[in-house]
């Protein structure tokens, strides 16, 4: 060719894509990339706590029913006593002397009868107390030396009206928040792309006639909807996502069928409907890869709405079920137990707000990013 | 611009202007020196990128928010540059105005012409708003709108470009300003209503003696209205002096490659005995157009009974003005769009076949499009792009061998290879015509449809293209359907000429016939208007 071209510089090899253009704004953006760690560390937390945590999250801890959070461990030194007392008692034996040594407990007792060395077991049952032993027998076996180990436990974030550790089920709720918020945002996702962009470009009558089914289905209270696939099928949780799912996807249908319709029009839709593409190749290729932009941003801002949406079933008693929860579970639990143990209501909720705003900050950084034009 | 003071009414002396951007600082502009007499018209004339623009919007205080400017613009013994809004509102749009490229978006679409020419009078000029009105019409009058009584009432969508950039100077003209600042005032309108905005603003300028600095990248313009030239490039100025100075004895290379880059030469005719390739016989497009609920509806007829014939090689360029139907008929040919009459190609009927049947035959008949920023997928790199084609029409082959030919088609467009992974908007607009005439090319065609392929370009890039064009068309014998409003284009590369005018042909012939000795009016109007060079004039002679 005889032609020259003196705009060309010499350039790497590999093409830097609009999304690594978007990537390096986001990074730059200090609220989004505090946001995404604050994000990483509650889903690390939800993934890992449970594994990690000495509690179980659905064992009941009857002596600690609704204790304050705290740092130090419990029993607190000041109630060793009085229960260590509550429980000789119980087991029918009189305390002769109390005496407290390191973390174990020493007492003299003496009974009427001969003691019966099943009788520790009442101390065993306790959550305060293990390793009672019931040694020195004398007097016909109605005096004794009682010892018991005391069983310290951690609970950061207080205990629930069950006696349940919070913390435990605070991530264990975060499992499923989170879960849930995501798979039901893909189903949402996936089904308004596709629908919204299959609608938008074959435009016309097939167009009219899915938007109307959109309508109706927008029409259909949530609710309801919810209540009767749960008649039908019970209460599952992989139903709970598909109920949210499908009813979210209608926004994201109209989003992108309107993206679809701008996009139809631009010159790369027509080239390659001139060089013979198919509808399907057109979609795939050229359609969805430019709504994806907005359909990003709409998706970390479904997340924290699903997110809440499942509360709002949960505390209707359409969601999950005890033992399992979920943060709306916990913080519904907590707001009813507000007065006196408001620790309840504290720890999910700043679980739940920390992960909404920094899903909203990431939606709005990566708005931003996505196009910096608007800004 | 007959008596002529030098009272400096305007004076910018080492402007720099700089950008902060996310990759580093861009010197836009670097210390120009550029003054306007009274009642002078001075044009800056430069490619895009040359920050020609930048430096006015800088010396109006309205660059971008992370511009940075530097130097000095006097206005009446004051510096300017910098002043507080306040301050700076007192000057801008009062006695330093300016027009813009744009006149569908400049205006307000809810308000009526009247209010909005009002409203800063009533706003700033104390006036009342019948006091205002009356104004209004005056200026409506200065600005020649036909019937302005009944205009001050209509709406900007009621109005065509070259009617609204009527306004706009109008609503420039309202405080008498000093200076004038015109941005590429008349790039977006047709070259006939071109014609008739520079002429007002010639005689406006006659009788109100104001200042006008006008900032274009077309130099025909430069030599009907400026006195004095500033060529500028990369944020400097190259040259400057006296507009007949400038044209005949041009001192810097690049003012002499810009005079130079007006597209030259011709195409040699084919010869007789070359079968026809495409054939149309009365197309005729129609659309409908819905004039409200229970209202009749209106038909507009894009393209009214056009013949024409095309043999293998040659190129038939189609000239018009914008909403004469040119490119409906370039799409109608090509089947894209639903159209009456038949269309014969390669001796087949390809009118009436719906999609699928014409997807074989698309590889053969290929469109290019004006815009090199918006054909292009911007999320697909480029060997995606132009290897796109195969997938469709030649499915049998490998990933790799796709890749093989995008190179080749690279290649053949005068573009590295090695680019093929970049994605468009890394390139220029000339390199992303490049790319889009190497996806057609990549599929070995017959026909191309060249949709205004060069009107988006500047000049010198524009030349590059054409001359890309020609070659392409000499090795592989391509047919060109050439649609172009650019007389200058269309005259070195076609062999016959169709002039088309709401969507008929009123002239059609050989390009000698049609450009030497034009028999219709509307022909000889866009001629005239086109201001085509003397030297070419001499050339062809």
């Amino acid at each position: 060719m005889s032609v020259t071209t003196p705009d060309i510089v010499a350039a790497p090899q590999r093409g830097r894509s609009l999304w690594d253009d978007a990537r390096d704004r986001l990074l730059a953006n200090k609220a989004a990339v505090a946001s995404m760690i604050v994000l990483a560390a509650i889903a690390l937390l939800s993934v890992f706590g449970p594994i990690l945590s000495p509690h179980n999250f659905d064992t009941v801890y009857r002596d600690y029913v609704k204790v304050p959070a705290s740092l130090e461990a419990y029993p607190k030194a000041d109630q060793v006593q009085p229960a260590f007392e509550a429980l000789v008692k119980r087991a029918r034996l009189n305390l002769e002397s109390y005496e407290r040594v390191g973390d174990q407990v020493v007492v003299e007792v003496t009974s009427r009868r001969a003691i019966d060395p099943r009788s520790v077991r009442y101390i065993d049952r306790s959550d305060m107390f293990k390793n009672a032993a019931l040694t020195d027998l004398a007097d016909e076996d109605k005096r004794g030396t009682l010892t018991a180990d005391i069983n310290y436990l951690h609970f950061y974030f207080g205990t629930d009206a069950n006696g349940r550790d919070l913390m435990t089920r605070t991530f264990i709720a975060g499992r499923i928040s989170l879960t849930i918020g995501l798979l039901a945002t893909v189903v949402a996702i996936s089904i308004g792309v596709i629908y919204g962009a299959t609608s938008g470009y074959l435009g016309g009558r097939v167009d009219q006639l899915m938007m109307r089914v959109v309508d109706i289905l927008y029409s259909l209270p949530f609710i309801f909807f919810v209540i009767m696939l749960v008649v039908f099928f019970g209460r599952n949780f992989v139903l709970m996502f598909i109920a949210v799912g499908a009813v979210e996807w209608l926004d994201m249908a109209r989003i992108v069928r309107g993206q679809t319709l701008s996009i139809k029009r631009q010159e790369y839709v027509q080239a390659a409907e001139a060089m013979g593409v198919s509808d399907g190749g057109i979609v795939r290729r050229h359609i969805i890869p430019n709504t994806l932009g907005p359909v990003v941003v709409y998706m970390t801002l479904l997340v924290p709405k699903v997110i809440l949406l499942e509360s709002f079933l949960s505390f209707l008693g359409l969601g999950i079920q005890e033992p399992m929860t979920s943060w709306g579970v916990l913080i519904s639990e907590g707001a009813r137990n507000l007065q006196g143990s408001a620790w309840m209501l504290i720890f999910p909720s700043i679980f739940l707000t920390s992960t909404l705003f920094a899903l909203n900050f990431i939606g709005d950084g990566l708005r931003d990013a996505l196009d910096p034009k608007d800004r | 611009m007959t008596d002529k003071q030098t009272r400096r009414v305007l004076d910018i002396k080492n402007l720099k202007v700089d950008f902060e951007t996310n990759t580093g600082t861009v010197n836009a502009v670097r210390g120009v020196d550029i003054h306007v007499n009274a009642g002078e018209t001075v044009a800056i004339v430069g490619e895009s990128g040359s920050g020609k623009s930048q430096t006015m919007m800088a010396a109006m205080g309205l660059l971008a928010s992370n511009g940075r400017t530097e130097g000095e613009v006097v206005y009446e013994n004051g510096n300017i540059l910098g002043l507080s809004i306040r301050r700076l509102n007192q000057i801008r749009g009062k006695k330093i105005t300016m027009i813009f490229q744009e006149p569908m978006t400049s205006l307000d679409p809810l308000y009526t012409i009247g209010r909005q020419l009002a409203e800063p009078m009533v706003e700033h000029g104390g006036l009342t708003w019948k006091q205002a009105q009356a104004k209004a019409l005056d200026l409506l009058k200065l600005v020649n709108i036909p019937e302005p009584e009944r205009k001050i009432k209509a709406f900007p969508y009621e109005m065509s470009g070259g009617q609204r950039q009527r306004v706009m100077i109008a609503m420039a003209l309202a405080n008498d300003p000093d200076v004038l600042i015109a941005d590429e005032p008349t790039t977006a309108l047709d070259v006939t209503t071109q014609a008739q905005i520079l002429d007002l603003l010639a005689e406006l300028q006659k009788r109100l003696g104001m200042a006008v600095i006008f900032i274009t990248h077309d130099l025909g313009i430069v030599r009907k209205i400026a006195d004095r030239v500033y060529v500028m490039k990369t944020g400097e100025v190259v040259e400057q002096g006296e507009t007949r100075r400038i044209f005949t004895q041009p001192e810097h290379a690049y003012t002499r490659m810009l005079l130079d880059a007006e597209p030259t030469g011709h195409k040699p005719p084919v010869p007789d005995t070359a079968p026809v390739l495409l054939e149309a016989q009365k197309v005729k497009v129609e659309f409908e157009l819905e004039n409200g609920f229970l209202q009749p509806k209106h038909i507009l007829r894009a393209v009214d009974n056009i013949s024409f014939a095309l043999r293998k090689g040659q190129t038939l360029g189609i000239v018009g003005e914008s909403g004469s139907g040119k490119s409906t008929l370039g799409r109608a040919v090509l089947n894209l769009l639903p159209a009456s009459g038949r269309v014969v190609f390669q001796g087949q009927q390809i009118s009436g076949k719906d999609r699928g049947a014409m997807r074989a035959l698309r590889k053969d008949m290929q469109l290019i499009f004006q815009d090199p920023f918006g054909s292009l997928s911007p999320r697909m790199t480029v060997g995606q792009i132009i290897s796109e084609g195969l997938l469709v029409h030649e499915p049998s082959l490998t990933a790799k061998d796709r890749d093989a030919r995008a190179c080749q088609a690279l290649e053949e467009v005068s573009l590295d290879p090695s680019m093929r992974n970049r994605y468009p908007h890394e390139f220029s607009g000339g390199q992303r015509q490049r790319i889009a005439i190497a996806r057609t090319m990549v599929l070995k065609p017959e026909l191309v449809v060249l949709d205004e392929p060069t009107s988006a370009l500047d000049r010198t890039i524009q030349k590059q293209v054409v001359e890309l064009l020609r070659d392409l068309q000499k090795t592989y014998g391509l047919t060109y359907l050439f649609i172009s409003h650019d007389l200058a284009v269309v005259r070195a590369l076609s062999d016959t000429v169709m002039v088309m005018k709401k969507g008929q042909v009123v002239e059609a012939g050989p390009v000698e016939a049609i450009f030497e000795a034009p028999q219709d009016a509307y022909t000889k109007e866009l001629i005239g208007a086109a201001m085509l060079t003397q030297r070419q004039m001499m050339e062809s002679a």
